[in-house]
Protein backbone atom coordinates (compact mmCIF):
# COMPACT_ATOMS: atom_id res chain seq x y z
CA UNK A 1 0.00 0.00 0.00
CA UNK A 2 1.40 3.36 -0.98
CA UNK A 3 -0.64 5.38 1.48
CA UNK A 4 -1.73 4.60 5.01
CA UNK A 5 -5.45 3.96 5.21
CA UNK A 6 -7.10 7.12 6.48
CA UNK A 7 -8.96 6.35 9.69
CA UNK A 8 -12.16 8.10 10.60
CA UNK A 9 -11.62 11.76 11.41
CA UNK A 10 -11.66 12.66 15.07
CA UNK A 11 -13.51 15.58 16.62
CA UNK A 12 -12.53 17.89 19.44
CA UNK A 13 -14.95 18.69 22.30
CA UNK A 14 -15.88 21.87 20.40
CA UNK A 15 -17.03 20.24 17.14
CA UNK A 16 -20.73 20.99 17.74
CA UNK A 17 -19.91 24.59 18.68
CA UNK A 18 -17.91 25.06 15.47
CA UNK A 19 -20.90 23.82 13.45
CA UNK A 20 -23.26 26.14 15.31
CA UNK A 21 -20.95 29.07 14.61
CA UNK A 22 -21.05 28.30 10.88
CA UNK A 23 -17.43 27.20 10.57
CA UNK A 24 -16.09 25.70 7.40
CA UNK A 25 -14.75 22.36 8.63
CA UNK A 26 -11.73 20.73 6.99
CA UNK A 27 -9.68 17.63 7.76
CA UNK A 28 -6.50 18.62 9.58
CA UNK A 29 -4.03 16.24 11.28
CA UNK A 30 -6.75 13.60 11.54
CA UNK A 31 -9.36 15.95 13.01
CA UNK A 32 -12.36 17.81 11.65
CA UNK A 33 -11.27 21.36 12.38
CA UNK A 34 -12.63 24.85 11.62
CA UNK A 35 -10.51 26.59 8.97
CA UNK A 36 -12.62 29.74 9.13
CA UNK A 37 -15.94 31.11 10.35
CA UNK A 38 -18.36 33.10 8.16
CA UNK A 39 -16.55 36.44 8.63
CA UNK A 40 -13.47 35.07 6.88
CA UNK A 41 -9.76 34.87 7.57
CA UNK A 42 -8.90 38.56 7.10
CA UNK A 43 -11.48 39.71 9.66
CA UNK A 44 -10.50 36.93 12.07
CA UNK A 45 -6.84 37.81 11.74
CA UNK A 46 -7.43 41.52 12.38
CA UNK A 47 -9.76 40.77 15.28
CA UNK A 48 -7.06 38.73 17.00
CA UNK A 49 -4.44 41.44 16.52
CA UNK A 50 -6.82 44.20 17.70
CA UNK A 51 -9.10 42.56 20.27
CA UNK A 52 -9.28 38.88 21.21
CA UNK A 53 -9.63 35.59 19.34
CA UNK A 54 -10.59 32.17 20.65
CA UNK A 55 -8.91 29.21 18.92
CA UNK A 56 -9.71 25.53 19.39
CA UNK A 57 -6.34 23.79 19.59
CA UNK A 58 -7.67 20.70 21.36
CA UNK A 59 -6.27 18.55 18.53
CA UNK A 60 -2.77 19.18 19.88
CA UNK A 61 -1.37 16.50 22.17
CA UNK A 62 -1.09 17.06 25.89
CA UNK A 63 1.12 14.65 27.81
CA UNK A 64 1.98 14.59 31.50
CA UNK A 65 5.30 13.24 32.77
CA UNK A 66 5.66 12.33 36.43
CA UNK A 67 8.94 11.05 37.84
CA UNK A 68 9.14 7.47 39.06
CA UNK A 69 10.68 7.01 42.49
CA UNK A 70 14.40 7.77 42.38
CA UNK A 71 14.20 9.72 39.09
CA UNK A 72 13.56 13.28 37.98
CA UNK A 73 11.28 13.92 35.03
CA UNK A 74 13.26 16.97 33.91
CA UNK A 75 16.52 15.04 33.74
CA UNK A 76 14.81 12.27 31.80
CA UNK A 77 13.22 14.67 29.30
CA UNK A 78 16.60 16.34 28.72
CA UNK A 79 17.76 13.11 27.08
CA UNK A 80 15.25 13.83 24.27
CA UNK A 81 15.33 17.65 23.91
CA UNK A 82 18.10 20.28 23.85
CA UNK A 83 16.45 22.82 26.16
CA UNK A 84 17.36 23.43 29.79
CA UNK A 85 14.52 21.54 31.47
CA UNK A 86 16.28 20.83 34.77
CA UNK A 87 16.48 24.59 35.33
CA UNK A 88 12.77 25.07 34.70
CA UNK A 89 11.24 26.48 37.88
CA UNK A 90 7.71 25.44 38.92
CA UNK A 91 5.25 27.48 36.87
CA UNK A 92 7.74 28.18 34.08
CA UNK A 93 7.23 27.17 30.47
CA UNK A 94 9.78 26.60 27.71
CA UNK A 95 9.76 25.94 23.96
CA UNK A 96 11.91 23.07 22.69
CA UNK A 97 12.21 20.27 20.11
CA UNK A 98 12.46 16.49 20.10
CA UNK A 99 15.62 15.87 18.07
CA UNK A 100 16.84 12.77 16.23
CA UNK A 101 20.38 11.38 16.03
CA UNK A 102 21.13 13.61 13.03
CA UNK A 103 20.07 16.70 14.95
CA UNK A 104 16.85 16.87 12.90
CA UNK A 105 13.58 17.86 14.52
CA UNK A 106 10.98 15.15 15.20
CA UNK A 107 8.53 17.71 16.62
CA UNK A 108 8.51 21.00 18.47
CA UNK A 109 6.74 21.36 21.79
CA UNK A 110 6.03 23.39 24.89
CA UNK A 111 7.13 22.09 28.30
CA UNK A 112 5.74 23.48 31.54
CA UNK A 113 6.78 22.49 35.05
CA UNK A 114 3.98 22.40 37.59
CA UNK A 115 6.46 21.45 40.30
CA UNK A 116 5.00 17.96 40.63
CA UNK A 117 5.28 17.04 36.99
CA UNK A 118 6.00 18.26 33.47
CA UNK A 119 3.22 19.06 31.01
CA UNK A 120 4.01 18.80 27.32
CA UNK A 121 2.01 20.18 24.41
CA UNK A 122 2.99 18.63 21.08
CA UNK A 123 1.71 18.96 17.50
CA UNK A 124 -1.46 17.11 16.53
CA UNK A 125 0.09 15.42 13.50
CA UNK A 126 3.02 14.11 15.55
CA UNK A 127 1.36 13.20 18.82
CA UNK A 128 1.09 9.46 18.23
CA UNK A 129 4.74 9.20 17.18
CA UNK A 130 5.83 11.52 20.01
CA UNK A 131 4.04 9.39 22.59
CA UNK A 132 5.66 6.21 21.24
CA UNK A 133 9.06 7.96 21.31
CA UNK A 134 8.60 9.13 24.90
CA UNK A 135 7.35 5.74 26.03
CA UNK A 136 10.27 3.96 24.39
CA UNK A 137 12.85 6.24 25.97
CA UNK A 138 11.44 7.49 29.28
CA UNK A 139 9.27 4.69 30.72
CA UNK A 140 11.90 3.70 33.28
CA UNK A 141 12.16 7.21 34.66
CA UNK A 142 8.65 8.61 34.23
CA UNK A 143 5.02 7.77 34.40
CA UNK A 144 3.73 8.90 31.00
CA UNK A 145 0.09 9.96 30.77
CA UNK A 146 -1.33 11.01 27.42
CA UNK A 147 -4.17 13.48 28.02
CA UNK A 148 -5.34 13.55 24.39
CA UNK A 149 -8.97 13.90 25.41
CA UNK A 150 -8.49 17.20 27.20
CA UNK A 151 -9.51 20.46 25.60
CA UNK A 152 -7.01 23.19 24.74
CA UNK A 153 -8.23 26.71 24.04
CA UNK A 154 -6.00 29.57 22.92
CA UNK A 155 -7.27 33.02 23.85
CA UNK A 156 -5.08 35.48 21.98
CA UNK A 157 -4.88 39.22 21.47
CA UNK A 158 -4.49 42.45 23.42
CA UNK A 159 -7.83 42.02 25.20
CA UNK A 160 -7.26 38.40 26.24
CA UNK A 161 -6.02 39.54 29.64
CA UNK A 162 -9.14 41.65 30.23
CA UNK A 163 -11.46 38.81 29.27
CA UNK A 164 -9.78 35.91 31.06
CA UNK A 165 -9.16 37.88 34.26
CA UNK A 166 -12.93 38.43 34.54
CA UNK A 167 -13.26 34.65 34.94
CA UNK A 168 -10.00 34.05 36.80
CA UNK A 169 -8.53 37.24 38.29
CA UNK A 170 -5.16 35.66 39.09
CA UNK A 171 -4.19 35.33 35.41
CA UNK A 172 -3.77 39.11 35.00
CA UNK A 173 -0.37 39.14 36.70
CA UNK A 174 1.05 36.10 34.90
CA UNK A 175 4.09 36.69 32.72
CA UNK A 176 4.78 35.29 29.24
CA UNK A 177 5.77 31.61 29.37
CA UNK A 178 4.45 30.87 32.85
CA UNK A 179 1.62 28.55 33.91
CA UNK A 180 -0.75 28.04 36.80
CA UNK A 181 -3.80 26.04 37.84
CA UNK A 182 -7.01 28.10 37.97
CA UNK A 183 -10.69 27.30 38.34
CA UNK A 184 -12.79 28.55 35.43
CA UNK A 185 -16.54 28.02 35.46
CA UNK A 186 -16.12 25.45 38.22
CA UNK A 187 -13.55 23.37 36.29
CA UNK A 188 -9.90 22.99 37.21
CA UNK A 189 -7.86 24.22 34.27
CA UNK A 190 -4.16 24.74 33.62
CA UNK A 191 -3.49 28.15 32.09
CA UNK A 192 -0.25 29.31 30.48
CA UNK A 193 0.44 32.82 29.24
CA UNK A 194 1.57 31.76 25.80
CA UNK A 195 0.33 31.07 22.31
CA UNK A 196 1.44 30.96 18.72
CA UNK A 197 0.21 34.24 17.26
CA UNK A 198 2.89 36.68 18.44
CA UNK A 199 0.20 38.38 20.56
CA UNK A 200 -0.23 38.43 24.30
CA UNK A 201 -2.65 35.72 25.37
CA UNK A 202 -3.25 32.41 27.08
CA UNK A 203 -3.61 28.72 26.41
CA UNK A 204 -6.15 27.03 28.64
CA UNK A 205 -6.05 23.27 29.17
CA UNK A 206 -9.54 22.14 30.13
CA UNK A 207 -11.18 18.90 31.27
CA UNK A 208 -12.85 17.41 28.17
CA UNK A 209 -16.38 17.74 29.52
CA UNK A 210 -15.90 21.38 30.58
CA UNK A 211 -14.39 22.59 27.30
CA UNK A 212 -17.61 23.44 25.49
CA UNK A 213 -19.06 25.43 28.41
CA UNK A 214 -15.82 27.38 28.93
CA UNK A 215 -15.54 28.17 25.22
CA UNK A 216 -19.15 29.42 25.15
CA UNK A 217 -18.52 31.48 28.26
CA UNK A 218 -15.45 33.11 26.67
CA UNK A 219 -17.37 33.79 23.45
CA UNK A 220 -20.12 35.52 25.43
CA UNK A 221 -17.71 38.38 26.12
CA UNK A 222 -18.10 41.08 23.46
CA UNK A 223 -14.34 41.25 22.81
CA UNK A 224 -14.08 37.58 21.80
CA UNK A 225 -14.64 36.04 18.36
CA UNK A 226 -13.94 32.47 17.23
CA UNK A 227 -10.89 32.13 14.99
CA UNK A 228 -10.09 29.25 12.65
CA UNK A 229 -6.92 27.52 11.50
CA UNK A 230 -6.59 29.83 8.48
CA UNK A 231 -5.97 32.92 10.59
CA UNK A 232 -3.92 30.87 13.05
CA UNK A 233 -1.51 30.21 10.18
CA UNK A 234 -1.36 33.82 8.92
CA UNK A 235 -0.84 35.08 12.49
CA UNK A 236 2.03 32.67 13.23
CA UNK A 237 3.69 33.46 9.90
CA UNK A 238 3.62 37.21 10.66
CA UNK A 239 5.13 36.35 14.05
CA UNK A 240 7.96 34.46 12.29
CA UNK A 241 7.12 31.23 14.12
CA UNK A 242 7.87 27.81 12.63
CA UNK A 243 5.14 25.44 11.48
CA UNK A 244 6.20 21.82 12.01
CA UNK A 245 6.28 19.78 8.80
CA UNK A 246 6.89 22.93 6.79
CA UNK A 247 9.52 25.22 8.33
CA UNK A 248 11.06 22.53 10.51
CA UNK A 249 11.19 18.75 10.13
CA UNK A 250 13.57 15.81 10.46
CA UNK A 251 15.92 17.35 7.88
CA UNK A 252 16.36 20.69 9.70
CA UNK A 253 18.37 21.19 12.87
CA UNK A 254 17.60 23.75 15.58
CA UNK A 255 20.72 25.66 14.45
CA UNK A 256 19.60 25.81 10.80
CA UNK A 257 16.10 26.79 11.91
CA UNK A 258 17.58 29.66 13.99
CA UNK A 259 16.12 28.16 17.16
CA UNK A 260 19.45 28.17 18.99
CA UNK A 261 17.92 30.59 21.54
CA UNK A 262 15.84 27.63 22.74
CA UNK A 263 18.89 25.40 23.29
CA UNK A 264 20.16 25.62 26.88
CA UNK A 265 23.53 27.39 27.23
CA UNK A 266 24.98 24.58 29.35
CA UNK A 267 23.49 21.98 27.06
CA UNK A 268 25.27 23.44 24.02
CA UNK A 269 28.49 22.49 25.79
CA UNK A 270 27.46 19.32 27.61
CA UNK A 271 25.16 17.83 24.97
CA UNK A 272 23.30 14.73 26.12
CA UNK A 273 20.37 15.02 23.67
CA UNK A 274 19.92 13.15 20.37
CA UNK A 275 22.04 14.68 17.62
CA UNK A 276 24.06 16.79 20.07
CA UNK A 277 27.29 16.20 18.13
CA UNK A 278 25.71 17.56 14.93
CA UNK A 279 24.25 20.58 16.73
CA UNK A 280 27.55 21.31 18.51
CA UNK A 281 29.48 21.10 15.23
CA UNK A 282 27.02 23.52 13.60
CA UNK A 283 27.31 25.91 16.52
CA UNK A 284 31.10 25.85 16.20
CA UNK A 285 31.41 25.94 12.42
CA UNK A 286 28.10 27.35 11.24
CA UNK A 287 25.20 25.46 9.72
CA UNK A 288 25.16 24.91 5.94
CA UNK A 289 21.87 26.78 5.65
CA UNK A 290 19.72 29.08 7.67
CA UNK A 291 16.02 29.95 8.04
CA UNK A 292 15.38 33.55 6.96
CA UNK A 293 12.51 35.99 6.50
CA UNK A 294 11.70 37.07 2.93
CA UNK A 295 9.88 40.16 1.78
CA UNK A 296 8.75 39.88 -1.86
CA UNK A 297 8.22 43.05 -3.90
CA UNK A 298 4.78 43.69 -5.34
CA UNK A 299 1.68 41.66 -4.82
CA UNK A 300 2.58 38.14 -5.91
CA UNK A 301 2.60 35.57 -3.12
CA UNK A 302 5.49 33.10 -2.93
CA UNK A 303 4.24 29.98 -1.20
CA UNK A 304 5.85 26.84 0.17
CA UNK A 305 8.09 25.21 -2.42
CA UNK A 306 9.01 28.37 -4.34
CA UNK A 307 12.73 28.35 -5.21
CA UNK A 308 14.98 31.13 -3.90
CA UNK A 309 17.40 32.24 -6.61
CA UNK A 310 20.41 34.57 -6.82
CA UNK A 311 21.83 35.35 -10.28
CA UNK A 312 20.06 32.35 -11.79
CA UNK A 313 21.40 29.92 -9.17
CA UNK A 314 19.05 28.25 -6.70
CA UNK A 315 20.23 29.02 -3.16
CA UNK A 316 17.21 27.89 -1.18
CA UNK A 317 13.51 27.21 -0.90
CA UNK A 318 10.47 28.89 0.61
CA UNK A 319 8.92 26.82 3.42
CA UNK A 320 6.00 29.11 4.35
CA UNK A 321 4.60 32.03 2.45
CA UNK A 322 1.41 33.95 2.32
CA UNK A 323 -0.42 37.21 2.61
CA UNK A 324 0.23 39.14 5.82
CA UNK A 325 -3.08 40.86 6.63
CA UNK A 326 -1.51 43.18 9.23
CA UNK A 327 1.00 44.46 6.65
CA UNK A 328 -1.24 44.21 3.57
CA UNK A 329 1.52 42.46 1.63
CA UNK A 330 3.11 39.11 0.94
CA UNK A 331 5.69 37.63 3.33
CA UNK A 332 7.58 34.36 3.39
CA UNK A 333 10.17 32.36 5.22
CA UNK A 334 12.55 29.78 3.89
CA UNK A 335 16.02 28.30 3.98
CA UNK A 336 19.03 29.70 2.13
CA UNK A 337 22.71 28.79 2.01
CA UNK A 338 24.41 30.43 4.97
CA UNK A 339 26.75 32.48 2.75
CA UNK A 340 23.70 34.17 1.21
CA UNK A 341 21.66 34.58 4.39
CA UNK A 342 22.57 38.11 5.53
CA UNK A 343 19.72 40.56 6.05
CA UNK A 344 19.41 42.88 3.07
CA UNK A 345 20.49 40.23 0.55
CA UNK A 346 18.55 40.59 -2.71
CA UNK A 347 17.11 37.37 -4.08
CA UNK A 348 14.41 36.27 -6.50
CA UNK A 349 11.56 33.92 -5.64
CA UNK A 350 10.22 31.77 -8.46
CA UNK A 351 6.44 32.14 -8.35
CA UNK A 352 4.83 29.93 -11.00
CA UNK A 353 8.12 30.10 -12.87
CA UNK A 354 8.30 33.90 -12.80
CA UNK A 355 11.08 35.55 -10.77
CA UNK A 356 9.77 37.93 -8.10
CA UNK A 357 12.41 40.22 -6.52
CA UNK A 358 12.62 39.83 -2.73
CA UNK A 359 14.88 40.76 0.14
CA UNK A 360 16.09 38.76 3.14
CA UNK A 361 14.77 40.52 6.24
CA UNK A 362 14.79 39.94 9.99
CA UNK A 363 11.78 38.30 11.64
CA UNK A 364 9.24 38.66 13.15
CA UNK A 365 7.38 40.54 10.41
CA UNK A 366 4.96 41.89 13.04
CA UNK A 367 6.35 42.79 16.45
CA UNK A 368 5.61 40.36 19.27
CA UNK A 369 3.49 41.83 22.05
CA UNK A 370 4.12 39.26 24.78
CA UNK A 371 3.54 40.38 28.38
CA UNK A 372 6.83 40.14 30.25
CA UNK A 373 5.77 42.09 33.34
CA UNK B 1 -29.76 40.91 -23.44
CA UNK B 2 -26.45 39.47 -22.34
CA UNK B 3 -26.18 35.73 -22.10
CA UNK B 4 -24.22 34.23 -19.17
CA UNK B 5 -22.62 30.80 -19.35
CA UNK B 6 -20.73 28.83 -16.75
CA UNK B 7 -17.82 26.38 -16.78
CA UNK B 8 -17.17 23.36 -14.58
CA UNK B 9 -14.15 25.27 -13.25
CA UNK B 10 -16.60 27.80 -11.77
CA UNK B 11 -15.96 30.64 -14.19
CA UNK B 12 -18.73 32.69 -15.74
CA UNK B 13 -18.67 34.40 -19.12
CA UNK B 14 -21.11 37.17 -20.03
CA UNK B 15 -21.51 37.25 -23.81
CA UNK B 16 -22.25 40.49 -25.67
CA UNK B 17 -21.73 40.09 -29.42
CA UNK B 18 -18.20 38.74 -29.94
CA UNK B 19 -17.05 39.90 -26.53
CA UNK B 20 -17.07 37.80 -23.38
CA UNK B 21 -16.49 39.15 -19.86
CA UNK B 22 -15.04 36.51 -17.54
CA UNK B 23 -14.93 36.09 -13.79
CA UNK B 24 -15.48 33.49 -11.07
CA UNK B 25 -18.77 32.45 -9.55
CA UNK B 26 -20.28 33.03 -6.13
CA UNK B 27 -19.57 29.37 -5.32
CA UNK B 28 -15.91 29.79 -6.31
CA UNK B 29 -15.37 32.91 -4.22
CA UNK B 30 -16.96 31.22 -1.20
CA UNK B 31 -14.64 28.24 -1.62
CA UNK B 32 -11.56 30.45 -2.02
CA UNK B 33 -12.24 32.71 0.93
CA UNK B 34 -10.77 36.21 1.15
CA UNK B 35 -9.10 37.10 -2.16
CA UNK B 36 -5.92 39.14 -1.70
CA UNK B 37 -4.41 39.24 -5.19
CA UNK B 38 -5.51 38.56 -8.76
CA UNK B 39 -2.96 38.12 -11.55
CA UNK B 40 -4.92 39.01 -14.70
CA UNK B 41 -3.72 38.48 -18.29
CA UNK B 42 -2.36 41.36 -20.36
CA UNK B 43 -4.40 42.83 -23.20
CA UNK B 44 -3.73 41.34 -26.66
CA UNK B 45 -2.71 37.98 -25.19
CA UNK B 46 -4.15 35.14 -27.28
CA UNK B 47 -5.59 32.37 -25.15
CA UNK B 48 -6.90 28.90 -25.91
CA UNK B 49 -9.96 27.36 -24.30
CA UNK B 50 -8.88 25.59 -21.12
CA UNK B 51 -5.58 27.49 -20.86
CA UNK B 52 -4.56 28.80 -17.40
CA UNK B 53 -4.74 32.56 -17.95
CA UNK B 54 -5.14 34.16 -14.54
CA UNK B 55 -4.32 33.36 -10.93
CA UNK B 56 -6.43 34.24 -7.95
CA UNK B 57 -4.71 34.24 -4.58
CA UNK B 58 -6.71 33.89 -1.40
CA UNK B 59 -5.18 33.96 2.07
CA UNK B 60 -5.12 30.17 1.90
CA UNK B 61 -4.02 29.25 -1.60
CA UNK B 62 -3.39 30.18 -5.22
CA UNK B 63 -5.85 28.96 -7.85
CA UNK B 64 -5.57 28.99 -11.63
CA UNK B 65 -8.34 30.51 -13.69
CA UNK B 66 -8.88 28.84 -17.08
CA UNK B 67 -10.13 30.50 -20.24
CA UNK B 68 -13.65 29.14 -20.82
CA UNK B 69 -13.34 29.96 -24.52
CA UNK B 70 -10.56 30.81 -27.00
CA UNK B 71 -9.79 34.32 -28.17
CA UNK B 72 -7.80 37.46 -27.53
CA UNK B 73 -7.77 39.36 -24.25
CA UNK B 74 -8.97 42.92 -24.91
CA UNK B 75 -9.11 44.32 -21.38
CA UNK B 76 -8.40 43.23 -17.84
CA UNK B 77 -9.84 44.58 -14.60
CA UNK B 78 -7.06 46.87 -13.39
CA UNK B 79 -9.09 47.90 -10.32
CA UNK B 80 -8.59 44.44 -8.80
CA UNK B 81 -4.95 45.35 -8.08
CA UNK B 82 -6.16 47.74 -5.38
CA UNK B 83 -9.44 46.10 -4.41
CA UNK B 84 -9.08 42.33 -4.79
CA UNK B 85 -11.92 41.98 -2.25
CA UNK B 86 -14.31 42.94 -5.08
CA UNK B 87 -14.06 39.30 -6.16
CA UNK B 88 -15.64 38.25 -2.85
CA UNK B 89 -18.14 41.10 -2.63
CA UNK B 90 -19.38 41.14 -6.23
CA UNK B 91 -17.98 38.13 -8.09
CA UNK B 92 -20.29 38.68 -11.06
CA UNK B 93 -20.09 42.48 -10.96
CA UNK B 94 -17.12 44.63 -9.98
CA UNK B 95 -15.07 41.47 -9.43
CA UNK B 96 -14.79 40.56 -13.14
CA UNK B 97 -11.32 39.46 -14.30
CA UNK B 98 -10.91 40.12 -18.02
CA UNK B 99 -12.68 40.58 -21.36
CA UNK B 100 -11.99 38.47 -24.39
CA UNK B 101 -12.76 38.77 -28.11
CA UNK B 102 -13.98 35.28 -28.86
CA UNK B 103 -12.50 33.49 -31.89
CA UNK B 104 -15.05 30.67 -31.93
CA UNK B 105 -18.46 31.35 -30.45
CA UNK B 106 -19.31 27.71 -31.10
CA UNK B 107 -17.29 26.88 -27.97
CA UNK B 108 -20.03 28.48 -25.87
CA UNK B 109 -22.22 25.48 -26.60
CA UNK B 110 -19.97 23.39 -24.34
CA UNK B 111 -20.71 25.61 -21.32
CA UNK B 112 -23.63 25.48 -18.91
CA UNK B 113 -26.53 27.87 -18.55
CA UNK B 114 -27.52 29.17 -15.13
CA UNK B 115 -29.91 26.31 -14.31
CA UNK B 116 -27.44 23.64 -15.38
CA UNK B 117 -24.65 25.29 -13.36
CA UNK B 118 -26.88 25.55 -10.27
CA UNK B 119 -27.59 21.83 -10.58
CA UNK B 120 -23.85 21.15 -11.09
CA UNK B 121 -22.96 23.03 -7.88
CA UNK B 122 -25.72 21.28 -5.97
CA UNK B 123 -24.26 17.96 -7.09
CA UNK B 124 -20.94 18.91 -5.46
CA UNK B 125 -22.61 18.75 -2.08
Amino acid sequence: MSEPAAGPLKRTPLYELHRELGARIVPFAGYEMPVQYPTGILVEHAHTRNACGLFDVSHMGQVRLTAQAGHTAAKALETLVPADIVGLQPGQQRYTQFTNEAGGILDDLMVTSTGDHLQLVVNAACKGADLAHIKAKLSDACEIEPMFGRGLLALQGPQAVTVLSRLAPSVAGMKFMTGTFVVIDGARCYVTRSGYTGCDGYEISTPADATDAIARKLLSHPEVKPIGLGARDSLRLEAGLCLYGHDIDTTTTPVEAVLLWSVGKERRIQGGFPGAAVVQKQIAEGAPRKRVGLLPEGKAIAREGAEIVISGKTVGIVTSGGFAPTLGRAIAMGYVERAQSANGTKVELLVRGKPVPAEIVPMPFVKHTYYRG
Amino acid sequence: MADVKYSEEHEWIRVEGDTGTIGITQYAQEQLGDVVFVDVPAASRKVAKGEAVAVVESVKAASDIYAPVSGEVIESNAALADTPGDVNAEPMGKGWFFKIKMSDKGELAGLMDEAAYAAFVKGLG
